[in-house]
């Protein structure tokens, strides 16, 4: 199943720490809140990225399956 | 002259400041079907063709269908007059004018979508139509479930987004949500909630009484029917008038007494919407269709010229300086992407910028959208986006010789 990399924005503060572990999939802003690459994360790096979920101190990376719901306008 | 048949949702008595009561309103338009005489109105809705106009343009049988086929329980009805979006008069002038329409059509709602609760959501600052549907509301009170509230949304841009109203009707808090779960799944006391634009409303009303080939009989090209904008600039017609899609800008903007050679640009949907400039747009339709594939958006209906004489660095300063502190402030990107945006725009619009600024202005334009809980810092970036395609030439003017080549003079002065 694949999955991909969601960011909960109004939980996240700009620790950043996502994008130091995850540099392949996360670039990070001038204030260091996370520029997430769109897309499936390959399974090469689900590992990873489980990695920078599990150590975001807000709990505002999470790791989803692609077709979880999409938010509406 | 635009014809009068284009006037539908603003027919019948002049619009003086005084709401409409029932017994006009009444006699002019029937009663409203109710039950079993509405067995087919979201199928109605949906051939009509007729979309949801408080800005993302959603199809709204298509909204009412999805509602209305949940698993179990209750809903509620949500009617949407927050109008936020300063530059917007259409929801306002609606309500103040013709408020049994837009109970009608949360009526409507009600009924379709099998809904027990009605909240009407009117900006607090739209005094006159606070007080139309409040005294509508009491004129209705047999037609309307017993769990029907008059809500004022605070003042601010964001409190009409669908999740900030809900948010705000349960707690008081007028700032967008993380979504999902959505509105229509978790909204108002926890239960599927349908958070409808009044305008759509009213025109579900008249869809009701008349059917969707009455709606769809407007319209010059694609998009049918017919829509309230708002045109703002020089003119000598400020406001909201009600126009076949497909109208073109020029023609509305020409009989507001403006002209085309005294206009520069002009703002498309809003603050939440695109710049184009004037040659281009003239001809352009007012068609929601059409506009999105040159890239431009009907929005809420906006129209805004700007004059020859006017920079659009500027202008533009100006939109973003407000979109920035209209951020509720929750998400990063938003906060402080916007205020950044905001506060190097007023410094090349100013002349107090080098070339830098413009590299971080871009950089932070493409960088912005999509990361927020609403569609708030998206509309801005997509303004600045357009702002820079259509005055590019003279933000890098502002900010090579801290001259603005619209006045001829050192901007400080101007």
């Amino acid at each position: 199943m694949d999955v991909r990399l969601r960011v909960d924005w109004i939980r996240c503060d700009g620790y950043g720490l996502c994008g130091d572990l995850l540099p392949e999939l996360i670039d990070l802003d001038d204030w260091r809140y996370p520029i997430v690459r769109p897309g499936p994360v390959d399974a090469g790096l689900v590992h990873d990225a489980q990695r920078a979920v599990d150590c975001c101190p807000m709990k505002a990376l999470v790791l989803e399956s692609v077709d979880a719901g999409r938010r509406t306008t | 002259m635009i014809s009068n048949q284009t006037e539908r949702l603003l027919a019948g008595p002049r619009l003086d400041g005084e709401p409409e009561r029932l017994d006009a309103h009444l006699a002019r338009l029937g009663p409203l079907p109710h039950g079993d005489e509405n067995r087919d109105l979201i199928a109605s809705l949906e051939a009509s063709g007729l979309l949801g106009r408080g800005g993302a343009g959603f199809p709204v049988g298509r909204k009412w269908r999805a509602l209305a086929e949940r698993r179990s329980g209750s809903a509620v009805v949500v009617a949407n007059g927050a109008e936020g979006e300063p530059a917007s008069f259409k929801d306002r002038t609606l309500m103040s004018h013709r408020p049994h329409l837009v109970v009608d059509g949360a009526i409507l709602a009600a009924e379709a979508v099998g809904a027990d609760e009605i909240v009407f959501y009117v900006g607090k600052e739209h005094e006159s139509a606070v007080e139309a549907v409040r005294r509508a509301i009491g004129e209705r009170r047999s037609e309307l479930p017993l769990r029907t509230r008059l809500v004022q949304a605070p003042i601010g841009y964001v409190a009409g987004e669908a999740s900030a109203a809900v948010h705000y009707v349960n707690n008081g808090d007028a700032r967008p949500t993380t979504t999902p779960p959505r509105v229509s799944e978790r909204g108002v006391g926890g239960r599927p909630t349908l958070v409808q634009n009044v305008e759509s409303l009213a025109y579900a009303a008249l869809i009701a009484r008349l059917g969707e080939r009455w709606y769809r009989s407007a319209g010059r090209s694609d998009s049918r029917g017919t829509a309230l904008v708002t045109l703002t600039g020089p003119i000598q017609e400020q406001g909201v008038r009600e126009i076949e899609l497909g109208t073109t800008i020029g023609e509305i903007a020409t009989e507001a007494g403006a002209r085309i050679d005294r206009t520069q640009a002009v703002v498309l949907g809003g603050y939440f919407g695109t710049w184009a400039p004037a040659r281009d747009a003239w001809d352009l339709p007012l068609d929601p269709a059409v506009m999105r594939s040159a890239g431009l958006t009907f929005g809420c209906g906006i129209v805004g010229l700007l004059p020859g004489d006017v920079c659009g660095v500027s202008a533009t300063a100006q939109i973003m300086g407000f979109l920035a502190k209209e951020s509720a402030g929750q998400c990063g990107p938003c906060l402080y992407g916007l205020r950044a945006l905001g506060d190097a725009t007023a410094r090349v619009a100013v002349g107090g910028a080098g070339t830098g600024e413009l590299e971080h202005i871009e950089r932070w334009t493409s960088q912005i959208g999509g990361r927020g809980a609403c569609h708030h810092p998206d509309g801005a970036v997509q303004l600045m986006a357009s702002a820079l395609n259509v005055f590019g030439d003279e933000f890098r003017e502002h900010a090579r010789t801290g001259r603005c080549s619209i006045t001829g003079s050192r901007i400080e002065a101007a």
